[in-house]
């Protein structure tokens, strides 16, 4: 099979992968909807997971790619979980913005 | 068969303390006296019974093996032999009489079920001593007997000074008990044994012995004597320790315990017979106590004081004896000494009884009448102890004085002003308690009455023991000396032939005796002098009034530099080192008062700190690659 790294360079999945990573952190950071910061730290996830993927080729080796499926499996069940949690607040608060959930003082 | 006779010998009063102690408030007075005294009596038919059944050979009983590090073995054991039945004897024998006393002495005391309790105990653990086989053994014993007579020191323990007497003489007794600790550890060092049958076949047997350690060792173990047996320099706390009930101070601080000491070194006499510099101390020493001693009781007033001084002079003379090796000696006067001193201390009892706790001998006399039992017992032990033939005391005293006539001439002039010093205060006692008008209150005066007989048969079996005690070692006949000679590695007292020599001591001794008493006579009861009030005393007589002032010489040597030192911890190194321990504290309880801040419950802000956590953690991973 044709290598694809031999057509778009290695360096551009890492500058790729950074400024997805770096749109996350700052989704995370700015965004107040607690829906959208669940999207952010996806995107992050899914930086990371390009990297694997991009690294294992680049390496000719099938661990990376095999670790992107657990993760992909980590973020499913963590997205499953977040949204639930997320239900419930809205039903109990009537709101997900993050900047109003403020009980988390010890 | 023996252990169990030597098991009932020891137990029995143990289980009397249990009784008295668990039982003792609810069984009530009577029963308590009686079980406390049974206990004891039951001791003392043991003890009559291995006395008359005892072979020449010791006895040696293993319980059980209680210490056991490679080569050296300690064991959990008995060696009853002719030297401790001896002291079995007048220990049970004299503390069944005590009991009896005190039960109608305490009678009318709301804690005499812990008395007894105490007294129990007392005796259980003087038999421990007595009959350990080891050093160990005889430790325990050592410190238990301590420990009962800091209780009974103390036993009227609301009165403050009587629990400083306590105190001082717990204290005292410590001081002393590290010396015994200090011989124990060089013997067991030395010698890798401390059972008393090894050790004797050990140091007679041995031939490469080093003279310093062995000298060290008895110095060492001659230090604890002095601790409970009140030699210069701890004699001390002896004459305090009369704040005590009556019967004690006769069982414990006259009789028995303070006689310890003497038993030890006559138990260790090949150890000390191996270090004769150290018996050159322990007769200087024993010499100058018997004399210090009897001149502070020249000028005593509390009846108790006196007696407690004549006690010390005592001592000193044993020691002075066991200083010259004659050992039998000194357990001679040891015995004799503890019929006519508890005699007298009884006898002091009941007149203090009588007086409804008047000691002070200023505001007594002509007690005569009102007490012909006391008195004449009393009389009989005064003659006993002041050596006039042919009474316990004139025997066993004038052996020690003949003993140290051959061997030291200087010790035996000691001695002797000693002896006739015991003369003269025994009977200003006499004369002062005794005769002549009554000194009281009328009110005191018309309740003069003889104390019951619970106290009187007491009194009057000690009164003929103190009489006839003599005749257990004659010069010529001793039975004690052969009784005893199993126990001595060599004959070190061939017994006295009666020569003119020996004729003319006893002669000097009966003189000195009588001047002593003819002083008295003159001065007590011709002149009728009455001692002055504490205020009035000068010169000689106050420093001697004053006991040389010797615990004022004590408290400024040891007592306030010690104070002074633990105010400097207390001040200035505790202050320092609790300042560094609060300041601790502080610093970490404001380090959270502000990290508390960051906690402020946004979840934007704690993203937001999380994700700076992550910046500067891998921040500095990245630049550490560079700087290493």
């Amino acid at each position: 099979m044709e290598n694809i790294l031999d057509q778009i360079g290695i360096e551009n999945y890492i500058f790729l992968s950074v400024i997805l990573f770096c749109i996350g952190v700052f989704g995370v950071l700015y965004r107040r909807n607690a829906i959208v910061v669940f999207m952010s730290i996806e995107i992050m996830l899914n930086a990371v997971n390009l990297l694997f993927a991009a690294f294992s080729t680049y390496h000719q080796d099938a661990q990376g790619q095999i670790f992107v499926f657990f993760s992909m499996a980590v973020a499913a069940a963590e997205v499953a979980v977040g949204l639930a949690i997320l239900v419930s607040i809205f039903r109990n608060m009537h709101t997900i913005d993050v900047g109003n959930l403020k009980n988390l003082k010890g | 068969m023996d252990t169990n006779l030597v098991l009932v010998l020891l137990l029995a009063p143990f289980l009397g303390f249990l009784f008295n102690v668990f039982l003792g408030k609810k069984a009530g007075k009577s029963i308590v006296g009686i079980v406390g005294t049974l206990s004891v009596a039951i001791s003392f038919a043991v003890t009559l019974y291995l006395f008359v059944s005892t072979s020449q050979e010791p006895v040696v009983i293993n319980l059980f093996d209680w210490i056991s590090i490679q080569r050296f073995d300690v064991s959990f054991g008995f060696l009853i032999d002719q030297l401790s039945i001896i002291w079995l004897l007048f220990v049970t024998g004299i503390g069944s009489l005590i009991h009896l006393y005190s039960i109608s002495y305490m009678h009318d005391d709301e804690k005499m079920h812990s008395f007894f309790a105490y007294l129990n105990l007392f005796i259980f653990f003087m038999i421990t001593l007595v009959i350990g086989s080891n050093l160990l053994m005889m430790f325990i014993g050592w410190e238990g007997v301590g420990l009962c007579s800091y209780l009974l020191i103390g036993f009227w323990y609301k009165n403050q000074a009587f629990n400083d007497a306590a105190k001082k003489a717990f204290i005292m007794n410590r001081i002393g008990d590290l010396g015994f600790l200090i011989g124990i550890f060089i013997v067991g060092s030395l010698f890798n044994t401390l059972d008393f049958t090894t050790l004797k076949t050990t140091i007679t047997s041995a031939t490469d012995i080093n003279d310093f350690w062995i000298a060290a060792a008895a110095l060492a173990l001659f230090i604890g004597a002095t601790g409970k047996s009140a030699q210069i320099p701890l004699y001390t706390w002896l004459p305090d320790a009369m704040a005590g009930p009556t019967p004690v101070s006769a069982l414990i601080h006259a009789a028995t315990m303070v006689t310890a000491g003497i038993f030890m070194l006559t138990r260790l006499n090949f150890l000390f017979d191996m270090a004769p510099s150290v018996q050159n101390v322990i007769a200087i020493v024993g010499a100058c106590t018997a004399l210090v001693a009897a001149t502070i009781a020249l000028v005593q007033n509390d009846i108790k004081k006196v007696l407690a001084y004549s006690t010390v002079s005592q001592l000193g003379l044993m020691f002075l004896a066991l200083g010259l090796g004659a050992y039998e000696v000194a357990v001679f006067h040891v015995i004799t000494h503890a019929f006519f001193k508890a005699c007298l201390f009884l006898g002091s009892g009941s007149v203090i009884h009588g007086l409804h706790g008047e000691q002070d001998m200023r505001k007594m006399g002509g007690l005569k009448k009102a007490m012909p039992i006391t008195f004449w017992t009393m009389l009989i032990a005064s003659l006993a102890i002041s050596g006039i033939f042919p009474l316990a005391g004139f025997w066993s005293k004038d052996e020690i004085l003949m003993t140290a006539f051959h061997k030291n001439p200087t010790l035996w002039v000691i001695g002797s002003i000693a002896s006739i010093m015991t003369a003269f205060y025994m009977f200003r006692l006499i004369y002062l308690t005794f005769f002549n008008s009554f000194r009281g209150t009328e009110e005191q005066k018309h309740h003069l009455h003889e104390s019951p007989s619970l106290i009187t048969v007491p009194l009057i079996i000690l009164a003929i023991l103190s009489f006839f005690g003599g005749v257990i070692s004659l010069p010529g006949h001793s039975w004690l000396n052969h009784y005893l000679s199993p126990l001595f590695s060599k004959a070190t007292h061939e017994a006295h032939s009666l020569g003119s020599t020996e004729y003319m001591l006893m002669a000097i001794a009966t003189i000195g005796a009588l001047i002593g008493i003819g002083i008295a006579y003159k001065k007590y009861l011709k002149d009728n002098t009455i001692p002055s009030e504490d205020a009035e005393i000068t010169g000689l007589s106050k420093i001697l009034y004053n006991k040389y002032y010797v615990d004022e010489v004590y408290d400024a040597i040891f007592v306030k530099p010690i104070n002074v030192l633990a105010s400097f911890f207390r001040d200035t190194v505790e202050t320092t080192l609790s300042a560094m321990v609060f300041g601790l504290g502080k610093v970490t309880n404001e380090i959270s008062i502000q990290g508390k801040k960051a906690h402020n419950g946004s979840v934007g802000f704690y993203l937001f700190a999380f994700v700076i956590g992550v910046i500067v953690i891998l921040t500095y991973l990245f630049l550490q690659q560079f700087f290493t």
